[in-house]
């Protein structure tokens, strides 16, 4: 299977820094999205069950990824939520996803570490031979 | 930060310690996501904003002498509620009283005899018996600050155009202090303190109930005085020296705390005499420190001093190295006993990871900028 993300530990030693691929927008934002909840627990054990729909609008596709995450991590606080899956669509400047998870139960989810925000320290999003990608610092 | 006294020494809270522990690990909520136990409206929350720790002292959730030992006396004056979005507001309003997680914590420790520098300094922070046991809390805004943080990164992104700025990394997202945005950002920021200053106070709250409960006497009865509580991460506009003539500037502490030395007009009458109580945070396995501030940090640092031992080693990089069932029975075996929402956020902490925080408060202490009071020794833990 195609590597969906890697983490660098030693560009952020108190943070949390990966670079995330897609072979399109839809795919990138999907995996930068999963990224960033694999920090904050076992996405194996947050099971698909409760939907969440998110429309956001932005010209450019790195605006428009930075407030598909900053919404994620909102949402974690705002409806005590977890997610595990995502579809996107994002087409001129806008985006429609599903994020896909279940309310947070510690007993249940392998929490980890929260993510309090997403930075735009050295944030870049690139077009590659094979597709996208995009490095992010998150705040942890 | 924020430390508390009690006037418990080890002898008497070492047979109860795992009690105290589990209580306080049950009473103050942390890990991801997690909820507090009060529930406020929105026109309380905004209370919160612009009245910091005096909303929580009327409202039953402290002590009048709580707000004289609290940096600012626990209230930004210029907070303004109207600046901060309703994003903000849904996102922090279930979040007073909780912990967080990552390097946040809430620890049991001894101030040990043979670990006192000064004993008077102490005894005027409320350090007076041997073996004392004190409570000492990290954390701040939660998400709430955050939220403000994200919501101006944006709204200054459009400014710096406006006003032809450009800064090496977008993260240093900017707009002139006098502007409107400036302006609105300084007072939203005000709120996100004030909610941190009243978290902490909320927490210690419910610490003052947990142990009420474990060692049945009041909190009064237990003196659980606040020493101290100063911001880790704030700007303020001061006044300084600068080459001679005073200047008002605007000190951002961001990894970094206050440290005002004796004298200084900020201060309540309890620390004239001293200087204002800086609390620094090591690592849960090695210890952390009280100090007071100088007027020499006043003259050469803007008031300020370091805040942490800081990190050597990334999160991932700890978790390599140990386990977090393996870290918490290797601190157990050392007389510390951690209670954690998540185990490989605890692994995250080992004391592996973080630079020697004696070395750190030598230095700190050697450069003027502050002076060492008391090591603080960890027995117990709460970590998210």
């Amino acid at each position: 299977m195609k590597q969906k993300y890697k983490f660098f530990d030693d560009i952020a030693t108190a943070d949390a820094a990966f670079e995330a691929y897609g072979k399109d927008l839809p795919e990138l934002f999907t995996n930068a999205a999963l990224a960033t909840f694999s920090v904050m627990a076992d996405l194996k054990k947050v099971a698909p069950k409760a939907k969440k729909k998110i429309v956001l609008k932005n010209p450019k596709a790195e605006g428009l990824l930075f407030d598909f995450i900053q919404e994620l991590i909102y949402l974690k606080d705002a409806e005590y939520m977890l997610f595990s899956k995502f579809t996107v669509k994002v087409a001129d400047g806008k985006l429609t996803a599903t994020a896909f998870g279940e309310h947070i139960n510690p007993e249940k989810h392998q929490l980890l570490t929260d993510v309090k925000a997403m930075t735009l320290h050295m944030y870049s999003v690139q077009q590659t031979k094979s597709g996208w990608k995009a490095f992010i610092i998150l705040d942890t | 930060m924020r430390l508390v006294t009690t006037n418990l020494t080890f002898a008497e809270v070492q047979p109860k310690l795992r009690e105290v522990v589990d209580t306080l690990f049950k009473t103050v909520p942390a890990g991801v996501g997690s909820k507090g136990f009060l529930k406020i409206s929105v026109p309380q929350f905004k209370q919160v904003m612009e009245e910091g720790v005096k909303w929580a002292v009327d409202n039953g959730y402290g002590w009048e002498d709580d707000l004289k030992n609290t940096e600012g006396y626990g209230k930004i004056e210029w907070a303004d509620a109207s600046k901060v979005s309703d994003k903000a507001i849904t996102r922090g309003i279930n979040q007073l009283g909780t912990l967080g997680s990552g390097n946040h914590y809430l620890e049991v420790q001894v101030a040990h005899a043979a670990n006192i520098f000064d004993e008077k300094y102490a005894k005027a922070c409320g350090i007076t018996t041997p073996e004392q046991v004190v409570i000492m809390v990290h954390c701040g805004s939660r998400g709430f600050g955050h939220q403000v943080g994200t919501d101006y990164l944006k709204i200054f992104e459009d400014a710096m155009r406006r006003y032809g700025i450009s800064v090496p990394d977008r993260e240093l997202s900017c707009a002139p202090f006098s502007s409107r945005e400036g302006q609105d950002y300084y007072k939203a920021m005000a709120c996100a303190a004030n909610m941190a200053f009243t978290n902490r106070q909320v927490i210690m709250h419910r610490i003052r109930e947990a142990f009420s409960k474990v060692f049945q006497r009041s909190a009064e009865e237990l003196e659980m005085n606040l020493v101290y509580d100063v911001a880790h991460n704030i700007a303020k506009v001061e006044k300084y020296k600068i080459d001679g003539s005073w200047k008002e500037v605007v000190v951002h502490r961001k990894g970094s705390t206050r440290a005002f030395g004796p004298g200084n007009h900020e201060l309540s009458s309890r620390y004239q005499e001293i200087g204002q109580p800086v609390i620094i945070g090591g690592s849960m396995e090695t210890g952390s420190y009280l100090l007071v501030g100088t007027k020499k940090a006043e003259e050469e640092t803007f008031g300020s001093t370091a805040h942490g031992s800081g990190r050597t080693m990334s999160r991932a990089q700890a978790k390599r190295e140990v386990r977090g069932e393996q870290l918490q029975k290797a601190m157990e075996s050392k007389g510390i006993y951690v209670k954690a929402v998540s185990m490989p956020g605890l692994a995250e902490e080992a004391g592996l990871a973080y630079k020697d925080i004696d070395e750190v408060i030598d230095t700190l202490d050697r450069a003027g900028i502050s002076k060492k009071v008391v090591a603080l020794k960890p027995v117990g833990n709460v970590k998210g």
